[in-house]
């Protein structure tokens, strides 16, 4: 019990501030992105333009996406809210998962994606990166396919996280959204202040 | 790591477990802290960002706007005009696959400083095509026939172009080229376009009868070796000293109409047997012309040509050596998108290349994901 006491008061409540930081930096680019690749699909004068900023984005995205990686493995999370079950806590968890994968898989196979179709993968001028995939129409095709599959995964999973911060945010009232926040905040740990009042 | 075990390698205890006293008193606190009134409010936010964010997303992708001309309604009407032919290019789906070299004479590193302008020899893939959707259509002298190049220096830095034996297009925008196509369409009957959608199509479209009077004035040649072809749009070439210039390309035949050309073929894929049986013999030479447009020549609208005084550069020497049967890795796996362009070429004002690019990408997605079957034409058989 008092291990326990002792814990409560020295977890951290918010998530690490390079945590933060790389979300709230990755969160624009994935958001502009999504809009981005649907928007270019489905354009005839904006494609090109739209995909001349698609690639070296999403390339952006997966370096970043790594970093995170790398931050999340060497940094422990604050601990669930009360408000939250156990089941919602599974689902919490597997969802972030999702987001780690979909963020690190999908760039690798928009980029194979051009590799297999022999495209030059074209960052910006005459800056290119190679390729990393056969040259392969039936790739290309399987890799194309999984692109619009996980992209509309990834938008998915994107709108479930929104939803579920902003209903714990505005309808719980717990201040979940506090643990990721960059801005100051009143309480630090308002759901796990009782234990200790 | 497990779900729910959010502090990864922790061997404490695990600090998130039920404490049901305190969480109970937690309740109660922040329950009562909760009004109706809010948290319906914060639903409506909720189900307001939802909302937005789901219709924002379908209204990007174009599904929510049934009247918006989209690369996926291009393919659509290729398709609706000419049959679905599965793995088949949904326009010029009647080809030949093509080697060569473009040996440059440096000529072009004037106006550009792509790679592929120094003096020096550079691959190529290539594919003869003919106009239209249909795979297996019957060669027709008055039939578009294309030409697809892609040109391949050592830097990485491709170029693709794919040109047709017209010296200007037909439309000078895609929404013009969309409906031209629906005009166009042959009746049953007749297997000709319905003479008054056509005749509507070209009151409403000054500048396709403008073009196909230019059209008209240049008849086409014998075969595909001694076409011309050309790449209409224009596009900017900057070298390396930083200056601009607006450039349109054109292929021109180095033997046009001369001898060894062998006794031409007749049957229902002549033109391409033609030219199969004449690199049979010889490689076919072309020269690669780039015109040089001044201030106040178009480089918005393809169906308008630019003086003939205009500068032009020999920029060197393209030989096509072989050509093959359309199958896996050669140029029917390749698209002839004619935005892939080399650092030193960039796209003008001319609204038709952004469309080709968008609706080339959709149909080589779409030929990539069906079933293939194999080409009309078949080098061994015709040489056989």
């Amino acid at each position: 019990m008092t291990g326990r006491a002792n814990e409560t008061i020295t977890a951290p409540t918010r998530f690490a501030l390079p945590s933060r930081i790389l979300h709230w930096l990755m969160a624009p680019m994935v958001i502009v992105q999504l809009l981005i690749g649907v928007t270019m699909i489905a354009s005839l004068s904006y494609y090109p333009l739209l995909l001349a900023i698609h690639r070296p984005l999403g390339v952006l995205i997966l370096v970043f996406a790594v970093v995170r990686l790398a931050n999340r493995l060497t940094h422990r999370l604050p601990p669930f809210l009360a408000t939250m079950s156990p089941a919602e806590r599974r689902i919490a968890s597997w969802s972030e998962y999702l987001l780690y994968a979909l963020l690190l898989v999908q760039p690798l196979i928009g980029w194979a994606m051009l590799s297999a179709a022999r495209f030059p993968i074209t960052l910006a001028g005459p800056i290119q990166l190679p390729g990393i995939a056969p040259h392969d129409i039936d790739v290309y095709a399987v890799l194309r396919q999984a692109h619009s599959v996980f992209a509309v995964l990834l938008f998915a999973t994107f709108t479930a996280h929104v939803c579920a911060v902003l209903f714990h945010t505005l309808v719980l009232r717990d201040r979940l959204l506090d643990r990721m926040a960059l801005w100051p905040t009143k309480h630090s740990a308002p759901q796990q202040d009782p234990t200790e009042a | 790591m497990e779900p729910g075990d959010r502090s990864g390698q922790s061997e404490e205890p695990d600090d998130q477990s039920d404490e049901p006293i305190a969480e109970t008193r937690a309740e109660s606190s922040w329950r009562t802290a909760l009004t109706r009134r809010r948290a319906l409010l914060g639903m409506g936010a909720v189900a307001g960002f939802a909302a937005v964010d789901v219709a924002g997303f379908a209204y990007a992708g174009g599904w929510l706007r049934p009247d918006a001309l989209t690369p996926p309604r291009f393919a659509d009407r290729f398709e609706h005009i000419y049959g679905r032919h599965d793995g088949f290019r949904r326009n010029h789906a009647k080809g030949l696959s093509a080697t060569g070299t473009f040996v440059s004479s440096g000529a072009g590193a004037a106006i550009c400083r792509a790679a592929v302008f120094q003096s020096g020899t550079v691959p190529l893939v290539g594919r003869f095509s003919l106009g239209g959707g249909l795979p297996d259509q019957a060669d027709k002298p008055d039939t578009v026939r294309g030409l697809g190049l892609l040109f391949q220096p050592p830097n990485g830095q491709q170029w693709r172009t794919a040109m047709i034996n017209v010296p200007v297009f037909t439309d000078s925008t895609p929404q013009g080229f969309y409906e031209r196509l629906l005009a166009s369409k042959p009746l049953p009957d007749t297997g000709k376009p319905d003479p008054q959608k056509m005749a509507a199509f070209l009151d409403r479209h000054p500048e396709t009868v403008a073009a196909m009077k230019i059209i008209k004035q240049s008849p086409p040649s014998a075969g595909f070796a001694d076409s011309t072809f050309y790449g209409l749009n224009a596009f900017w070439f900057t070298n390396s000293a930083g200056a601009t210039v607006p450039v349109r390309w054109s292929v021109v035949p180095q033997d046009a109409g001369g001898p060894g050309l062998p006794a031409r073929s007749t049957g229902k894929d002549f033109l391409f047997d033609d030219l199969i049986r004449t690199l049979a013999q010889r490689p076919v030479k072309w020269r690669l012309v780039l015109t040089v447009g001044e201030p106040g020549d178009p480089t918005n609208d393809a169906t308008k040509p630019w003086p003939q005084s205009r500068r032009s550069i020999d920029a060197g020497t393209i030989t096509i050596s072989a050509v093959q049967t359309e199958e896996p890795g050669n140029a029917r796996d390749i698209n002839f998108d004619p935005l892939v362009l080399p650092d030193g070429i960039t796209p003008s004002d001319d609204p038709l290349p952004a469309a080709r690019s968008a609706v080339y990408a959709r149909s080589f997605t779409r030929r990539a994901e069906e079933p293939k079957s194999p080409s009309e034409v078949n080098v061994a058989k015709v040489l056989s």
